[in-house]
């Protein structure tokens, strides 16, 4: 199904038969059946499928938060399937910036606070200060997260993801909190990341609107990828509505 | 059951490890109460019946000699119940293997072979039949550490002859349930013992036939002792008597009271602070609870339950665990005190013992300990319980952080965001900080008071052996002589220098208080028994004047330059009016201390001593205890090596014992509250600390964000704790200082630092059990709880 000019793009991230299955007692939850997968450099890609599909689930491993059943992964040819807690964590702490629907801000932190919480623990950190003005809140700097709206604090939640310019931006239903309009300056600030820093951006969504913004879009059903598509004609956030 | 009893009992074993940890602190309360207060009953109760059975007297005198027809007199006295009189005086006693001299004091016991009072309690054998002049009873004690039994042989010089005694029971008395020789200071049942003895063979020895030297008397119910003591004095002045005393300066009973009243004031100063305690961390853990029951409080009042309903099903909750923790209380205090009365039992030499703590001190500890516990939860139960279901029902308004002082300080010191979520914490949730730095400040004062006894010990040993009492052994004289006898011991051999000294029993006045004591006449420049000030420094005998312990000064109501009344109880037989001199610190004892030379101007005398200090070399040791038992005119010998050591080990016992309990008790707070406190932490910030997690900190990292705000408000709660620690050590001081022994306020750094570092291990330890819990949670689903 891939085409020529992607299998020559760099793979950022692999994904060999990863299974998962949840044990709770004496029931068995295949969360993932087997699913092979890449992210190429600089790519946005647009997760879809049916709640239950295991789309979370496969982000969180793709992310290193969570440790697949069986399978491989490697990230830039490193295999990440082999490595400790400690070892995932500094994976994550060097390259990965996760976007959650809830915006998990540390409400006793400012919003600048809370992007300088990833600053200080970074190696070739953009100050706070950028990081927020690259997501349009320059002014909210000093604003607790109990301040700002759910849009401004997922977009805080964003520059706090990119501040340590990650390789890999994975966002699960960002926009899911919010309204339309809110929904769109959050991808907008996203797509701007990607287009600027040159993140690799995986992206759950419900939407099926939101597609259209990325360059692939991969369909997940029952622990499965369904199929994948490209999208030849990416449209900027403003131009999708829902 | 119940719907709502049902969740009761899931709740509480949801947070059983909290639970319990706030019943171990109530439990600690508790204990102390009825460990202190029942070994006091207990102690008092036993001491009580003994004294009831065998009819301890109520009244003493010694004198030098009266006709037994005298008795008949004194019986006659208002308020005189029964008489004795016996003969009573110290003899050497000569064991087989021991090189050191033994000193005993003989007492007599009546020709019909049946004590009126002071009766002795028989343990092993008989007492010796009338009439056999060389049978004897010793006192248990005495013969446990000289290995001796019924039926073995000892020697005695009695009235300088050398006579062989045969033992025919062991025996223990009411009058020696502590027992202290002359010049002693502690007991020490291997050189000091009791004989008792055929009135006839130690009239004998003391060429005291048909006559006494030592009255004891009980009074009539309800008699006044004061007259009858003024009666006694007397009708015993022509006969030498000393002065007459009631049981409050009879040597064994006031030792005994000393203890009581420590006993009382542990189970005042202690108790309150372990209550305090659990009724805050009830207050923190219970508001916790009900904080996250908050909607289903709505939804319950919804459907119809009242408001009281709600509110006692959170106090029955409370009340569970305050059950727990006085039962707990209950019976690790009724099996402690029941150890330590025994330990006092034996200590004390009682021949049993009544194990009794009263119903009162259960149930005011019961009602105490439930009280506070429930106190603590009212208050965290009544604030949610009272809402309207509607409000109850949605979330609580998420809590506000404000910017303020902080980020001044935050930027100032360039701290660290997971630093300063840490300071905000502490400033957003003042009340939960303050019960942790109240908890910990108030675990570092207990163990400042636990250590502190170490202190005050450390420094009475200093002051009495290194400092006030130089010399190495003390000889006891049969009788008062010339002064020139200093002349004679520092011939003995091995005598490098000898000071002698005059002591003599007086009774001090001024106005209506008066107290029966040793007046000391050292000499001039005395360099081996000297005086202290309350500072620990050497001060001269001032030339002239009367010197006072503190302890006494206060009792009298007399300062420096107050004039006293001392009425001399032995010859010379006057009474003068002597300025007070100067008042000086005595850890052990309180007596009253006079120039020698000033003492017999005023008498009119040449200067005496009945008392010879005195440095030896250690080398000729054995020559010199061998030509002191062969010395007549010496009636005991005090090696001070021994008496220190006598002293130690007694402290050791029962000290260090309760040191580490109380210790223990002390640390139990801190793991308390520390670990209540992180485990709130942990629970409601749960996500925040997963969200961490997700952004790359290492679980390290992360666990910083839980310990450190634990071990700053440790660090901050140490010099409180310090403060609060030196003032129960203030209060101890006074509350265990008595007649015999006065404790000084000393809290040395050693005290502090041990307290202080205990407390920071124990807390990091808290805390770091609760940051396992924190390794083992799952950030997936840590993250997908949202609250
Ligand atoms: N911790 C867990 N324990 C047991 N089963 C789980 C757990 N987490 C997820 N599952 C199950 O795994 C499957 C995949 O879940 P996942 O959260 O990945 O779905 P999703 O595609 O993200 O759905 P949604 O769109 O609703 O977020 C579901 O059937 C879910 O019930
Ligand atoms: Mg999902």
């Amino acid at each position: 199904m891939m085409s020529e000019t992607q299998s020559s793009r760099v793979e950022v991230l692999k994904a060999v038969g990863i299974t998962k299955v949840y044990r709770s007692g004496t029931v068995a939850v295949d969360a993932l059946k087997g699913v092979d997968l890449a992210l190429y450099e600089r790519e946005i890609v647009a997760l879809l499928g049916a709640s239950g599909s295991g789309k979370s689930t496969l982000l969180n491993i793709l992310g290193g938060l969570d440790l697949p059943t069986d399978g491989r992964l490697f990230y830039r040819g490193r295999e990440l399937s082999a490595l400790s807690d400690a070892g995932l964590t500094e994976f994550r702490r060097r390259h990965v910036g996760f976007v959650f629907q809830f915006y998990n801000l540390v409400p006793s932190l400012t919003a600048r606070e809370n992007v300088a919480l990833v600053t200080e623990i970074a190696e070739d950190a953009m100050t706070p200060e950028e990081a927020l003005d690259r997501v349009g809140l320059a002014s909210r700097m000093d604003h607790f997260p109990a301040e700002l709206s759910g849009g401004e604090q997922q977009r805080v939640a964003i520059a706090r993801a990119i501040a340590k310019r990650p390789d890999i931006l994975l966002c699960d239903e960002p926009t899911g909190a919010l309204d339309s309009k809110t929904g769109v300056t959050v991808l907008e600030a996203i797509v701007e990341v990607n287009r600027t820093l040159g993140t690799t951006t995986a992206l759950i969504t419900h939407n099926v609107a939101i597609r259209r913004i990325a360059d692939r879009v991969i369909y997940m059903a029952d622990g499965e990828i369904a199929r994948a598509e490209e999208n030849a004609d990416r449209l900027a956030p403003a131009e999708v509505s829902w | 059951m119940r719907a709502l009893d049902l969740k009761l009992v899931r709740d509480l074993r949801h947070i059983w490890i909290q639970s319990l940890a706030i019943a171990l602190v109530l439990a600690c309360g508790v204990m102390v109460l009825i460990l202190s207060s029942g070994t006091q009953r207990s102690l008092s109760e036993t001491r009580e019946a003994y004294y009831e059975r065998n009819r301890f007297a109520d009244v003493f005198a010694s004198l030098t000699r009266a006709p037994r027809s005298l008795l008949d007199d004194i019986a006659r006295i208002d308020g005189v119940a029964r008489v004795e009189g016996r003969v009573v005086f110290t003899a050497m006693v000569n064991l087989e293997g021991m090189t050191e001299p033994a000193s005993a004091r003989v007492i007599s016991l009546p020709q019909t072979g049946r004590a009126i009072l002071n009766v002795p309690e028989v343990r092993q054998g008989r007492l010796p039949e009338p009439g056999h002049a060389s049978e004897v009873a010793i006192s248990e004690p005495f013969a446990q550490a000289n290995g001796l039994e019924p039926g073995d042989h000892f020697r005695a010089v009695l009235n300088g002859r050398l006579k062989e005694l045969v033992v025919t029971g062991l025996v223990l008395s009411p009058e020696y349930i502590y027992t202290i020789g002359a010049g002693a200071m502690m007991p020490d049942d291997r050189h000091f013992g009791l004989i008792w003895m055929g009135e006839s063979a130690a009239a004998a020895a003391t060429d005291l036939e048909g006559a006494f030297n030592d009255l004891s008397l009980t009074l009539s119910r309800g008699a006044d002792e004061r007259p009858v003591i003024a009666a006694i004095d007397r009708i015993l002045a022509p006969y030498g008597g000393t002065g007459a005393f009631g049981r409050d300066r009879q040597a064994s009973n006031v030792f005994i009271d000393g203890e009581l009243k420590q006993l009382g004031a542990m189970a005042t100063v202690l108790p309150p602070i372990f209550l305090i305690v659990s009724a805050f961390l009830v207050n923190m853990v219970l508001g916790r609870l009900v904080a996250l029951d908050r909607a289903q409080i709505g939804l319950f009042k919804a459907v119809g339950y009242s408001t009281r309903a709600i509110a006692v099903h959170y106090l029955k909750m409370t009340i569970g665990i305050g059950i727990a923790g006085v039962a707990i209380g209950w019976l690790s205090g009724w099996w402690l005190g029941h150890e330590l009365t025994k330990i006092y039992a034996d200590f004390f030499r009682f021949p049993w013992l009544i194990y009794r703590p009263g119903a009162g001190s259960l149930v005011i500890s019961g009602v105490l300990g439930i009280g506070c516990v429930v106190l603590g939860a009212l208050r965290a139960v009544l604030s949610t319980v009272r809402l309207a279901p509607t409000v109850a029902m949605q979330p609580p308004a998420p809590p506000v952080f404000q910017r303020g002082w902080l980020d001044g300080v935050s930027l100032a010191l360039r701290l660290r965001q997971t630093t300063m979520m840490i300071l905000r914490s502490i400033v957003r949730w003042p009340g939960r900080a303050a019960v942790t730095l109240f908890g910990v400040s108030g675990s570092v004062a207990v163990l400042v008071a636990s250590f502190f006894t170490f202190d005050a010990i450390d420094i009475i040993m200093l002051e009495i052996f290194e400092h006030a009492n130089r010399q190495d052994a003390t000889l006891t004289l049969t009788s008062a002589v010339n002064a020139r006898a200093e002349q004679d011991a520092l011939a003995l051999p091995g005598v490098l220098s000898a000071e002698g000294i005059f002591a003599v029993p007086v009774r001090l006045i001024n106005g209506t208080r008066s107290r029966l004591v040793s007046l000391q006449g050292r000499p001039p420049e005395a360099r081996l028994a000297v005086l202290l000030d309350e500072k620990g420094e050497t001060v001269a005998m001032p030339s002239s004047g009367i010197v006072l312990a503190e302890g006494l000064a206060d009792w009298l109501d007399v300062g420096a330059g107050d004039p006293l009344r001392v009425e001399v109880l032995s010859p010379p037989r006057e009474t003068w009016d002597i300025p007070v001199s100067a008042v000086i610190r005595q850890s052990l004892g309180q007596d009253a201390f006079i120039d020698r030379d000033a003492f017999f101007r005023l008498a009119r005398q040449a200067p005496q001593v009945n008392m010879i200090h005195l440095a030896i070399d250690r080398n000729a040791l054995t020559e010199l205890e061998a030509r002191v038992q062969e010395t007549p005119a010496i009636a005991g010998f005090t090696l001070w090596t021994n008496v220190q050591k006598e002293f130690e080990t007694t402290l050791n016992e029962s000290l260090v014992t309760m040191t580490i309990i109380f210790a223990a008790l002390g640390m139990l707070i801190t793991i308390g509250v520390v670990y209540n406190a992180a485990r709130i932490q942990l629970a409601e910030r749960a996500h925040e600390l997963a969200s961490l997690r997700v952004l790359g900190f290492r679980r390290g990292e992360v666990g910083y964000v839980l310990v450190a705000e634990q071990m700053l408000l440790t660090l901050i709660a140490i010099p409180a704790g310090w403060l609060g620690g030196y003032a129960l050590c203030a209060l101890m001081a006074q509350g265990f200082s008595t007649e015999v022994v006065s404790i000084p306020l000393v809290v040395t750094q050693r005290t502090f630092a041990a307290a202080a570092l205990i407390v920071i291990f124990t807390a990091l330890t808290s805390a770091l059990l609760v940051r396992r819990r924190l390794d083992r949670i799952d950030i997936v689903s840590a993250l997908k709880q949202k609250e």
